[in-house]
């Protein structure tokens, strides 16, 4: 643990750099790592051992809740003011499919996105990283490695020779 | 390696691609024809906004429609912008599944052009109503009257379809630029930019632990916006086939309006295609490839709308049913007749160009076929749409439709509405995807190196 530090960061060229380092970090004995990348890595889900996703959980819970609520709605509608139409049912399911259809979409992606937000912590406008001097090529195209100074084997000098000595083209410690 | 994954020139690198796309944003490069097409562009919304003044003082009889067309302008026009509203969701949602990954390079402003263009679509049946300041009554709230919105009917689905299908979009649309706004906002060296795209990117960083929640969020919204797109436009076909007008009542609406749908909103994204990156000098992303599977896209949406033609004459022929053989006719030789033959000759004669791979990959060719194919489309909405009502059962109550001024003004007035946002749009966000286009170059370069 190191006092005022948010962790090291390491810069690499490409995608492969970076996960050869991460495996390397990891087989280390790190574990408090994350990537900072421009696109979605393959692969790297899985040697940071990331637990997988919930947002299709989330998007299922969306989509029963809109269901429901298009349903309730339109039968209760349609049993507090009852109106024969030609004596068509007073509640036809046929009928009801459209608006069921759209409301189970409209909540399940509503709760995606938010639900996605939510679990990253987004909106979060300042966040420690950001204090990396490199860390703009994150957007462009450089791919880094953070380790955080919260993990159990984080010494600052020895974590930077052990970046350094994976191929990074740069090396810093990120103040919180 | 095969060509087909060689849609971007590899010779570029992700720093360039990245620096030229932010630029357009930061370093605004072509003023002086967004000057122009911005005043243009606010003429006619400003040409929107008179008309509906008008509309909204004088009321709908300032259209030219009337007992028995009384669904002529608002609705044709609705159907037709909701129509090309739906190709940007397909290519970016549909392709995305697909894993066509040469849709990066288009998704971004076709997803733009899809949420303008259903803007313009939802304000017809609003500015429609007659009393538009009653649109509220489409909701269910606890009214005095003791009533409700009637929900067994299209007229009430239609608000539900439609305002989900924005909000959908929308949600999509910030999901995939959430990236792309944080990628401007490290390039950003004026106050006022860094603040915009400070704030817009929600303080997203990259994090590997965030993309793999956001790329679960992204497909997953990708399916349920493939589905989505479907039932919207079949839904606003239920508008017309759950009527009995002949004509109308058939049942093979629904597929029949969503491909004619897909067909015109592609000609429009090969329009715009073709106009941004020959306006913003972008050919290294949206290359001559592009231009030819767009041309591909468009033959093939082409071909089966054709198809509905046809099996729309088949359909009305074989149900024996004097009224809609009537229409047919009408269809055919009727005072509208132009509006059939106009249809028909818009959407399919030029379109054959499209088999020949030199037309597809012209950006001229390729701009005029699909303005050729708007005009079709918008000629076929209107032919949906009078020839029914024109003439129905009853003689006595045959009638005609001339569209009025107030009629022309508002349809170009709602072009102002879609080309003023979009031309603000283009000057605040990344028009093409940054990240997936430098994603699509790394997998190309990769499959270079490995073989």
């Amino acid at each position: 643990m190191a006092k005022g530090l948010y962790g090291a960061l390491a810069e690499f060229r490409t995608p492969d750099d970076l996960l050869a380092a991460t495996r390397k970090a990891r087989e280390a004995g790190y574990r408090s790592l994350d990537a900072f990348t421009p696109f979605p890595v393959e692969g790297l889900d899985r040697i940071l051992r990331f637990p997988r996703p919930t947002i299709s959980f989330v998007g299922l819970g969306g989509a029963i809740a809109g269901a429901s609520t298009a349903l309730a709605m339109q039968f209760f509608t349609n049993y507090d003011y009852p109106l024969n139409v030609g004596g068509r049912p007073i509640y036809p399911i046929s009928a009801f499919a459209v608006v069921t259809f759209e409301l189970t979409i409209l909540f399940s992606a509503l709760a995606m996105l938010v639900g996605m937000l939510w679990q990253n912590g987004l909106p979060r406008l300042s966040y420690p990283v950001f204090n990396g001097e490199r860390l703009h090529r994150a957007s462009k195209d450089r791919f880094f490695l953070c380790v955080g100074a919260d993990d159990a084997r984080f010494e600052a000098g020895e974590t930077l020779a052990f970046l350094s000595g994976t191929g990074a083209l740069s090396v810093e410690l990120v103040p919180e | 390696m095969s060509e087909q994954s060689d849609i971007l020139p590899t010779r570029q690198s992700m720093g360039g691609i990245t620096d030229q796309l932010t630029r357009i944003p930061l370093r605004f490069p072509a003023d002086r024809r967004w000057v122009i097409a911005m005043s243009v562009a606010s003429a006619l919304l400003l040409l929107l906004m008179v008309s509906v003044v008008e509309l909204f003082t004088r009321g709908v009889g300032i259209w030219g429609i009337n007992i028995p067309v009384n669904w002529a302008f608002a609705i044709h026009n609705y159907v037709w912008w909701l129509g090309i509203g739906h190709a940007g969701t397909l290519i970016s949602a549909l392709l995305l599944l697909t894993g066509s990954e040469w849709r990066n390079s288009l998704n971004r402003f076709a997803e733009t052009m899809t949420l303008f263009a259903v803007v313009c679509a939802g304000i017809y049946p609003i500015l429609h109503l007659g009393r538009p300041w009653y649109v509220y009554w489409m909701f269910p709230y606890p009214a005095t009257m003791g009533v409700w919105p009637q929900f067994r009917s299209p007229l009430e689905w239609d608000i539900w379809a439609v305002l989900t299908y924005l909000t959908v979009s929308l949600a999509f649309w910030y999901t995939g630029l959430i990236p792309d706004l944080a990628a401007a906002r490290d390039r950003a060296t004026r106050r006022g930019w860094q603040i915009f795209f400070g704030v817009t990117a929600l303080g997203w960083r990259g994090s590997a632990r965030h993309w793999q929640r956001w790329q679960q969020t992204y497909r997953l919204t990708a399916g349920l916006a493939v589905p989505l797109v479907v039932s919207v436009h079949s839904e606003v076909s239920l508008l017309f086939a759950a009527g009995q007008i002949p004509g109308w009542h058939s049942t093979i609406f629904p597929p029949y309006f969503v491909l004619g749908a897909a067909f015109s909103g592609f000609a429009v994204v090969s329009i715009i295609a073709v106009s941004l990156r020959s306006w913003f000098g972008l050919k290294n992303l949206v290359t001559d490839d592009h231009l030819d599977l767009l041309g591909m896209v468009l033959l093939a949406t082409g071909l089966m709308t054709g198809y509905g033609y046809v099996f729309e004459v088949f359909d009305a022929l074989y149900s024996g049913d004097a009224h809609e053989i009537q229409t047919l006719a009408d269809r055919f030789a009727g005072a509208y007749a132009w509006t059939y033959w106009g249809a028909v000759v818009f959407n399919f004669i030029p379109l054959q160009a499209l088999w020949l791979r030199n037309v597809r990959r012209s950006g001229w060719m390729l701009l005029l076929i699909s303005a050729s194919v708007v005009v079709g489309m918008w000629l076929e909405r209107y032919m949906i749409l009078v020839t029914s009502l024109y003439r129905d059962f009853l003689v006595s109550s045959w009638s005609h439709f001339t569209p009025s001024f107030w009629d022309w003004s508002t349809y170009f007035g709602t072009i102002g509405l879609f080309l003023v946002p979009f031309l603000i749009a283009i000057r605040l966000v990344p028009m093409i995807s940054i990240f997936e286009s430098k994603e699509l170059l790394h997998e190309e370069k990769e499959e270079q190196q490995h073989g």
